[in-house]
């Protein structure tokens, strides 16, 4: 399970991604920016489980959508098989695309209510042009059986399903095309506690199988925890710490991290814990505290943090942190 | 702890009227609450947990309920015996709601300060300057900053942990001895929720009311509750206090249910549990035990006849037939079954 991380080349680097939104007076006069992602960086390695964590509104979402150009960046590169797919985005993307899918959080605004799940798993087929009719079929039955559904389901409506079975539908709909690269946007948050473990189960079973490299996004760090190789926790549009898995959930170094770790909830009454309880709220991103975006809410936030950006350090081998007072 | 007339909740079922007739929510509901103690009921969407609890507070419209069955003593009333304006005194006054989303249960278009003093108002005979100074100490209480500027504020300006506050404030302004608070904390983040737990508690400690705390998150309940109730599709499964429930649960669903969530200290490579199939529908109810479609112990006698709540000691009540059988057996009883 563990990558070789120091060894390999990434499948994907991602370098100082920047998605700013602007906010436009009704006249159209851009008058500020909402800085939703704002310089991130990280590495995706071939088979492994990236997890993106962080509250709502952190930007962990744009960023997936950002990378699939869902949403176009204003500044950052993304590098693909040595090539930076932001640079001709008009020729190469729409190639390199195939090899990147989306599963989104929602499986009920996610599928066409109109459109039978057949032609819905074709539809991607269709765009990039991929066998006959008659194979194409086939290959819709094959991923039907994958995901854990029936032929019959072929000819069914996305409201005969349930939360699970659409969430289903909507991975088949990503797996169909043999996509490298899976981003899952909180796969799992709208769904039922049992459902929810069936679907992980999937997933997993089926990244083994296809060799498929996850950009995990979600908030439930139980569950990020359980999925990721590595995570990369986020707050305010930054990535303020990243290690593997193991190594971040036992060690958080960063204030944020150790407030967000102990902040969840565990299903076992007799464990009681010490509880960081953060202050306040999650500042705007359109005007972000100055220095370490942290610093109003942060425990132990000294002159420094307000003054001055953090640089990203490495405390341990393949352990990442954003903070002048972690050494 | 208070004493046992407080809430007594005795085979209470809902129906509703729909299209396809009949459906009857939630059914043989049994459980009590005392002074000062967190009952969670816990479990998944469509189990009737919300039903229950707004069936308490008689939320329902008219045109589409049916019927209610069964009692609701509160402090020795029948709540569903009430009229109309006496169920209205005893709404927000002495039992009060939290609800889920706090964006959709505040009026948009009223500062805060008019939606707390509104309820105020409403219970208590103050002068409107009166009760806005009562609902600006409601916010100091709920730790709002600055709570004399924000009481002039509309729930837009706000973010989601403030709103919820907000909601916390007005359900509290009238005192109320009973809290009923669906899902509360759902759509906040972990920061917030941990935030608003904490306050709740707080609160709960200083005023000695009952809570019925509704949610999904097994997480939220081992934190907060003292009591448990399970529900599955319509019924209570399972009911017993907080450390039992999660080092001895004995319902067949209880326990898919425990293991099927990863834990931050699992073991990372274990396969996740499943619980097998999906929820049936309420229309489509099993005949026998309602969780026999999907309980690998399920045999002949449970597809059959529907179990009832029954004691396995003082505290701990159990809906299963076999559910001594697989204390004993384990695992084995599943084979030795079917």
């Amino acid at each position: 399970m563990q990558p070789q991380v120091t060894e390999k080349k990434p499948l994907l680097n991602v370098k100082g991604l920047k998605k700013y939104f602007p906010v436009k007076t009704p006249l159209g006069r851009t008058v500020e920016h909402v800085k939703a992602v704002n310089d991130v960086s990280f590495k995706l390695f071939e088979g492994e489980t990236y997890g993106l964590v962080g509250e709502s509104g952190c930007g962990k979402s744009t960023t997936g959508r950002t990378i699939l150009g869902l949403d176009n960046p204003t500044e950052g590169e993304l590098l693909y098989k040595d090539q930076n797919i932001l640079d001709d985005p008009k020729k190469s993307f729409v190639k390199l695309k195939k090899d990147f899918q989306m599963v989104f959080q929602d499986p009920f605004s996610s599928l066409n209510p109109r459109q039978r799940i057949g032609s819905i798993l074709e539809e991607p087929l269709i765009i990039h042009n991929i066998a006959s009719k008659q194979k194409r079929m086939d290959m819709v039955m094959e991923i039907l059986h994958k995901v854990g559904l029936s032929s019959d389901n072929y000819y069914h409506y996305p409201h005969e399903f349930s939360g699970g079975q659409r969430q289903r539908i909507g991975i088949a709909r990503a797996l169909i095309i043999n996509p490298k690269i899976i981003i899952c946007d909180e796969p799992v948050s709208a769904l039922d506690v049992s459902t929810q473990s069936q679907i992980i189960n999937l997933m997993q079973e089926l990244q083994k199988e296809y060799k498929l490299t996850y950009l995990f996004i979600a908030h439930d760090i139980s569950v990020v925890r359980h999925i990721s190789d590595r995570i990369g926790v986020m707050y305010l549009g930054k990535i303020v710490e990243e290690a593997e898995t193991e190594d971040l959930i036992s060690n958080p170094s960063h204030p944020y991290s150790q407030a967000l770790l102990s902040a969840v909830p565990l299903p076992e009454p007799s464990i009681k814990k010490e509880r960081i309880i953060l202050k306040g709220d999650i500042p705007s991103p359109l005007n972000p505290p100055s220095g370490c975006f942290f610093h109003t809410r942060c425990p132990i936030a000294e002159d420094i943090c307000s003054e001055k950006v953090p640089v990203r350090k490495e405390i341990r081998p393949n352990h990442f942190v954003s903070c002048h007072l972690v050494d | 702890m208070g004493d046992h007339n407080f809430l007594k909740v005795e085979n209470l079922s809902t129906h509703f009227k729909t299209e396809r007739g009949k459906v009857t929510a939630v059914e043989g509901i049994t459980f009590d609450l005392r002074e000062g103690e967190i009952l969670g009921i816990v479990g998944e969407s469509g189990c009737g947990k919300s039903v229950t609890s707004q069936s308490i507070l008689r939320l329902f419209d008219e045109k589409h309920l049916a019927s209610h069955g069964g009692r609701i003593l509160f402090k020795g009333k029948n709540l569903l015996e009430l009229s109309n304006s006496e169920m209205e005194d005893i709404r927000g006054n002495e039992i009060s709601m939290i609800f889920q989303d706090p964006l959709s249960s505040l009026n948009p278009v009223f500062t805060v300060g008019q939606q707390i003093t509104e309820a105020i108002l409403l219970h208590q005979k103050l002068s409107r300057k009166e009760a806005f100074n009562q609902a600006i100490e409601m916010l100091k209480l709920t730790g709002i900053p600055a709570p004399e500027k924000r009481i002039n504020e509309y729930p837009h300006e706000l973010s989601g942990g403030m709103r919820q506050r907000v909601m916390i404030a007005m359900a509290l302004a009238c005192k109320p001895s009973l809290l009923i608070a669906d899902e509360p904390t759902t759509a906040l983040d972990v920061t917030i929720q941990a935030q608003i737990l904490e306050l709740m508690l707080d609160l709960k400690k200083e005023s000695n009311m009952g809570i019925i705390f509704i949610t999904h998150d097994l997480g939220v309940v081992a934190e907060t509750c003292t009591r448990v109730a399970v529900m599955y599709l319509g019924q209570v499964v399972e009911e017993t206090d907080i450390d039992s429930l999660f080092e001895k649960p004995l319902h067949p669903y209880t326990k898919g249910l425990l293991k099927s969530i990863p834990k931050i200290d699992g073991d990372r490579n274990r396969k996740l549990n499943e619980v097998e199939g999906t929820v049936p529908s309420l229309n489509n109810i099993p005949k026998g035990c309602r969780f026999s479609t999907r309980c690998k112990f399920a045999d002949e006698k449970c597809r059959q006849q529907m179990p009832e709540l029954e004691s396995h000691n003082d505290t701990h009540k159990v809906r299963c037939w076999h559910y001594k059988e697989i204390l004993e057996r384990g695992d084995q009883f599943a084979t030795t079954s079917n």
